[in-house]
């Protein structure tokens, strides 16, 4: 919520003062808020339906260098069945692979509701020609992906080159559209690991918005620190603030270190309360996660059942 | 749209440890008084908690004794490390009887099991372990070597933070070699006692700390009015405080007193402005408002008002209005039906005055004392609702447009207490720090407590300083 309206100009002077008018972010309070919601304590149905809704949106991802095909079809069973012994487990939103692996999750997930995330523009670091960039967005549309996690040019916005973020988040957009089906999602990964303060996490947040991201997303998984609730925080109030300024509803994705069950309930508390409960929907708001998922069967079970699981009673991958 | 219905996460009752009946504590030992059996009640569903067997005037001149005797005999002759070692260990002890005093502390006053889990509980004993350090290090304390104590301290406490005030009073007394008789409120005894079962099993010598549950208007009376007390130490209300400022009047008694407030939130157009609707909340809607130091009037500035007051709105309807015992449980219950009229009567007199009443769509229980957190908008300074305290959970919105104006607001009230300041700029904050007449003035954040920060008042919000190196001059003779 700014009153600030948002600039028609688009250069770097008139970006850089839309940005840096923007409230303020106290580090300290913002630290104490997110603390303070992460003591709500959530249980017994509550618990049970914080868990599935968390199911449903979880990207279920796999970005290694030694990925197989033969890996991504077994995430892709995994993710339209979580939990091959209780059909009542909803399926994950998504799959994320690399682009080169999005035919084999076309293939593997093809009559299910379960999405196709690539990451592309030079993942993880964004460190190429734009124009390779563009390709690689290219390459993944083509082959079914149906969203694109990109990386903003951390080294820009550090220096300052607003505009040139801008026009290349723009350009990944347009390059989304160019394929034949349904329109690509586009979803922003700002880093925020490198990005170093919250206040650069909210301009980096409302730059993507600007420019037109579907969602915005804390970071690779690759960088430490990746998803931390203040900055989770930040990147739902921006949404929260768009939306009043802008009536346009924008997606949040938190991703990388989220393991436990429990960090993800606090996450959909964070979400409840903080951009409220237009939100709760993975159209809106997702868990970008491997590991988490097993967690999240294993509490669901402990739920049913009232005896926790050995770790081997979920699948590896 | 989906809903996130949290299910109810109560804490059991039974930590708590509820006894059917509590004595007051006298000479190391628990004995019943000779004033009424008094029932304390849960506010929250008016349900008897305990019956209470209070004190009488008797039992004040007992009290006082066995305070004299233990001050001249054991306590004043030991030296500060002994001191100090009993100190660490009533602190040990509230931390492992912590959840059992949070319970108590939720089911007598009505506060959210969150606040005294997380905020009175562990900084009781965090003033015990403070203070305990102090014990053997007054030498250093920059009043001379050995600083004398001052001898029999009667303490005087409120029912809004019964735990965390009774620390406050006891832990600097007790370092600096006082005893003390400590007089809980009537509508609160039942962690004081607690604590006095703790001090009991501390082994301090009989006599150190008396613990008197009764009426003000006789136990309270007998403690300002005996001749062999040394010191006052009262937290109150300002009503209150004055009547014993005039019985201490023209006696040798020492005096400090911490009394009611009306502070000023300001907050400028360039604050960090999430964190500003954060602070402002926990100003006025912590512990339902009924905090000496509240932030009850939020001081905008014009440019950013409707902008901050639909955020604070938004906010505010996700406040969990309810049971003190549910763990998310944000705002409780109000602590009687006496503060719950006077809540009631000075709100309906902001109305009438012409100011906007706003409060959140919320159910509130039927039976207990519950006020729904409320804000006003268009509040004229000259309103009652911007002058008196209201002790509960009611901000009164007032705008500002230059800093001049915030500071001739902010201080046009016969109180002095504290203050808060939201602006990023910090040569701002500077200035208006200099500028504003209260006590505790907090920059970009509001309602932080800590042992070692000083807190106390200006004008008629009273005088002396508890906490830090400060609050050892208010129980030495120096």
């Amino acid at each position: 919520m700014t009153t600030l309206s948002v600039p028609d100009v688009r250069d770097d002077a008139a970006l850089r003062r839309f940005l840096h008018g923007l409230p303020g972010v106290d580090q300290v309070g913002a630290e104490a808020r997110a603390a303070g919601l992460a003591t709500r304590s959530i249980k017994t149905t509550a618990k049970a339906w914080a868990i599935d809704t968390a199911i449903s949106m979880v990207d279920l991802t796999t970005l290694e260098g030694a990925d197989t095909p033969g890996k991504v079809r077994s995430l892709c069973a995994k993710a339209i069945r979580p939990d091959p012994s209780d059909p009542s487990a909803p399926p994950v939103a998504a799959v994320c692979v690399y682009p080169d692996l999005v035919e084999t999750a076309v293939e593997a997930l093809r009559g299910s509701s379960v999405q196709i995330a690539s990451v592309a523009t030079a993942f993880p670091s964004g460190r190429a020609a734009l124009s390779t960039k563009l390709q690689d967005v290219r390459d993944a549309v083509a082959a079914g992906a149906t969203e694109i996690d990109m990386v903003i040019d951390r080294g820009a916005f550090l220096a300052g080159r607003y505009l040139e973020v801008y026009e290349e988040i723009v350009a990944v957009k347009e390059a989304c559209e160019c394929g034949t089906g349904s329109p690509v999602h586009l979803k922003v990964i700002l880093e925020t690991g490198e990005l170093a303060t919250l206040d650069n996490a909210r301009r980096a947040s409302w730059l993507a918005l600007l420019a037109g991201g579907d969602f915005i997303k804390t970071s690779t998984g690759k960088v430490t620190p990746a998803a931390t609730p203040p900055v989770a925080l930040i990147m739902l109030e921006a949404v929260r603030d768009f939306h009043d300024q802008t009536g346009e509803l924008r997606g949040v994705k938190l991703a990388g270190g989220i393991r436990a069950s429990k960090e993800a309930i606090r996450y959909l508390v964070m979400v409840n309360e903080v951009a409220g409960d237009d939100w709760l929907t993975p159209a809106l708001f997702r868990l970008g996660a491997s590991s988490l998922l097993n967690d999240l069967l294993l509490q669901r079970h402990k739920l049913a059942t009232g005896a926790y699981d050995g770790p081997d009673y979920v699948t590896v991958d | 749209m989906a809903t996130f219905d949290y299910a109810p996460a109560p804490e059991s009752r039974e930590i708590a440890r509820l006894k059917p009946s509590y004595q007051i504590f006298v000479n190391g030992e628990f004995r019943d008084g000779t004033g009424d059996a008094v029932k304390t009640i849960n506010p929250a569903d008016e349900e008897p908690l305990a019956e209470i067997a209070e004190a009488g005037i008797c039992d004040v001149e007992d009290a006082v004794r066995a305070a004299r005797r233990a001050f001249e005999t054991s306590w004043s002759q030991i030296s500060g490390a002994e001191r100090g070692k009993y100190l660490f260990r009533i602190a040990r002890g509230i931390q492992e009887r912590s959840r059992e005093l949070a319970v108590l502390e939720s089911l007598d006053n009505g506060k959210p099991i969150k606040e005294s889990r997380d905020v009175d509980v562990p900084l009781a004993a965090a003033h015990f372990f403070y203070y305990a350090g102090w014990a053997d290090k007054l030498d250093y304390a920059g009043f001379g070597p050995n600083p004398p104590a001052l001898g029999v301290a009667g303490q005087i406490i409120p029912w809004n933070f019964p735990l965390l005030m009774a620390a406050w009073k006891i832990a600097p007394a007790l370092a600096c070699g006082n005893t003390v008789v400590l007089k809980p409120a009537e509508s609160t005894p039942l962690s004081a006692l607690v604590l006095a079962e703790i001090v009991a099993e501390a082994d301090l010598p009989p006599g150190v700390v008396n613990v008197l549950p009764g009426p003000g208007s006789a136990i309270g009376q007998a403690l300002v009015d005996h001749p062999d007390v040394d010191k006052i130490a009262f937290t109150g209300s300002t009503e209150i405080g004055k009547l014993i400022q005039r019985a201490a009047a023209g006696t040798r008694k020492r005096l400090t007193l911490e009394l009611g407030g009306k502070a000023a939130n300001i907050v400028f157009e360039d604050a960090p402005l999430d964190q500003a609707v954060e602070g402002i909340v926990n100003g006025i809607y912590f512990n339902q408002g009924q905090v000496c130091c509240a932030g009850s009037r939020l001081l905008v500035q014009e440019s950013i008002e409707d902008e901050l007051i639909s955020s604070l709105k938004r906010r505010l309807a996700t406040l969990r209005v309810g049971h003190p015992l549910d763990k998310n449980t944000d705002v409780g219950a109000i602590n009687s039906a006496a503060q719950l009229a006077k809540i009631r009567e000075l709100s309906d007199a902001g109305e009438a005055e012409g100011a906007d009443r706003w409060s959140p769509p919320c159910e509130l229980p039927e039976r207990g004392f519950w006020f729904v957190p409320t804000l006003f908008t268009g509040v004229s300074q000259a309103s009652r609702i911007a002058q008196e305290e209201i002790f509960g959970p009611v901000l009164s919105v007032l705008t500002f447009r230059t800093p001049d104006e915030a500071i001739a607001k902010a201080n046009n009230t016969p109180y002095g207490l504290s203050a808060g300041v939201w602006t990023e700029k910090g040569s701002r904050i500077l200035s208006m720090v200099n500028r504003l007449r209260a006590g505790v003035i907090w920059a970009n954040t509001f309602n932080r407590f800590d042992p070692t920060a000083p807190f106390g008042g200006y004008k008629e919000s009273g005088f002396g300083r508890e906490g830090g190196r400060h609050g050892l001059a208010a129980y030495l003779d120096v």
